[in-house]
């Protein structure tokens, strides 16, 4: 079998296993990574939401939030696994495409 | 470590947006003359293996999480400038699309990932090579150094740039203004917690893809060669 393709069987192995990223720190009740706390977590943690970071955090909001569907929050960690497997193939594809694209964008002058 | 909008103040982001733009434009222009047709699925690959690998959380039991990055094992397949190329794509769609990442910060996180770390990871894994066949075990080893060292100094970086805030911007009375920790907590957790857990992950996925490489294709470690 060619690498790529074992390399695709790969991509797609391990988003099948991605929702790992989120039942296993839920079983060992870690949080967020350091400094990627909500304004909710940053208040209990330093006793206020520093006021730059309130109105910059508010700036963009991302589609698939932390790679979650809007409004599935409440539906459990099966939904949120799931919706983790849909954001990582979203995910592959458009960063597969994008650099694919980009790739042959840089090599097309040595083609000619 | 991905910092996300608000821990910046604006002097941060714009310095590491003008740090990286001439990178991405020396990145481009190398990678214009360096990498082959051939090569492009791999860059896409490897920009996807970056992507799906950063979703693995991996949690201190009671603490924080942490993740591999996957840009030192980019490195050592595609050389540290296109591997720039596709850790910066990952970075990006990780920010606009999933919000994994601030837009004010893609600047000062690609720095940090997506430069610093495939950069200093490469040079380790030659060092560490030196003129040892690809299917030498010496190249897992210098896999695994690369990986714990180029994502330990990604995360002495992060700690250093939220670890200035509070020096940088605060209120009258003290309060900050962007992240609330100076740099000797910033830096203590950020380097301790990839020291001790973060940077093993990431020299295990880095050793266990070259080691997997070696059997499979070992071409493919020899730089310059397509998939």
């Amino acid at each position: 079998m060619k690498t790529s393709t074992k390399a695709w069987i790969g991509l797609m192995a391990l988003a099948a296993l991605s929702p790992l990223g989120i039942l296993l720190p839920a079983r060992f009740k870690a949080g967020a990574a350091w400094g990627e706390w909500g304004g909710e977590e940053i208040q209990k943690l330093v006793g206020y939401i520093p006021h730059g970071l309130d109105r910059l955090s508010r700036m963009w909001s991302a589609p698939l939030p932390d790679y979650a569907v809007k409004g599935w929050e409440e539906k459990g960690l099966k939904h949120l696994s799931l919706a983790y497997i849909l954001s990582a193939l979203i995910g592959i594809a458009l960063v597969a495409g994008a650099a694919l694209l980009i790739g042959k964008m840089l090599t097309k002058k040595s083609e000619r | 470590m991905h910092i996300p909008d608000g821990y910046l103040g604006p002097t941060t982001c714009g310095f590491f947006y003008a740090v990286m733009v001439p990178i991405w434009a020396l990145a481009s222009k190398i990678v214009k003359k360096t990498l082959e047709a051939r090569q492009v699925p791999l860059l896409a690959i490897a920009a996807a293996f970056c992507f799906v690998i950063m979703m693995f959380n991996v949690p201190i039991p009671g603490g924080s999480t942490g993740h591999a990055v996957g840009a030192v094992l980019a490195a050592i397949l595609l050389g540290p400038w296109a591997a720039c190329i596709a850790v910066t794509v990952a970075l990006v769609i990780q920010a606009l699309l999933f919000g994994d990442g601030g837009i004010t910060a893609i600047g000062a996180n690609c720095f940090n990932m997506a430069f610093l770390m495939p950069f200093a990871g490469y040079y380790v894994y030659r060092l560490v090579s030196g003129t040892t066949p690809t299917v030498s075990p010496r190249r897992v080893a210098a896999a695994a150094v690369a990986g714990y060292v180029g994502i330990t100094l990604a995360a002495l970086m992060t700690g250093l740039e939220f670890g200035i805030q509070p020096l940088l911007h605060h209120t009258a009375k003290g309060q900050a203004l962007y992240c609330p920790y100076g740099i000797r907590v910033a830096v203590g957790v950020m380097v301790g917690s990839h020291l001790l857990v973060f940077g093993w992950i990431e020299a295990l996925v880095t050793a266990f893809v070259v080691r997997f490489l070696q059997k499979q294709d070992p071409a493919l470690l020899e730089r310059g060669v397509g998939i």
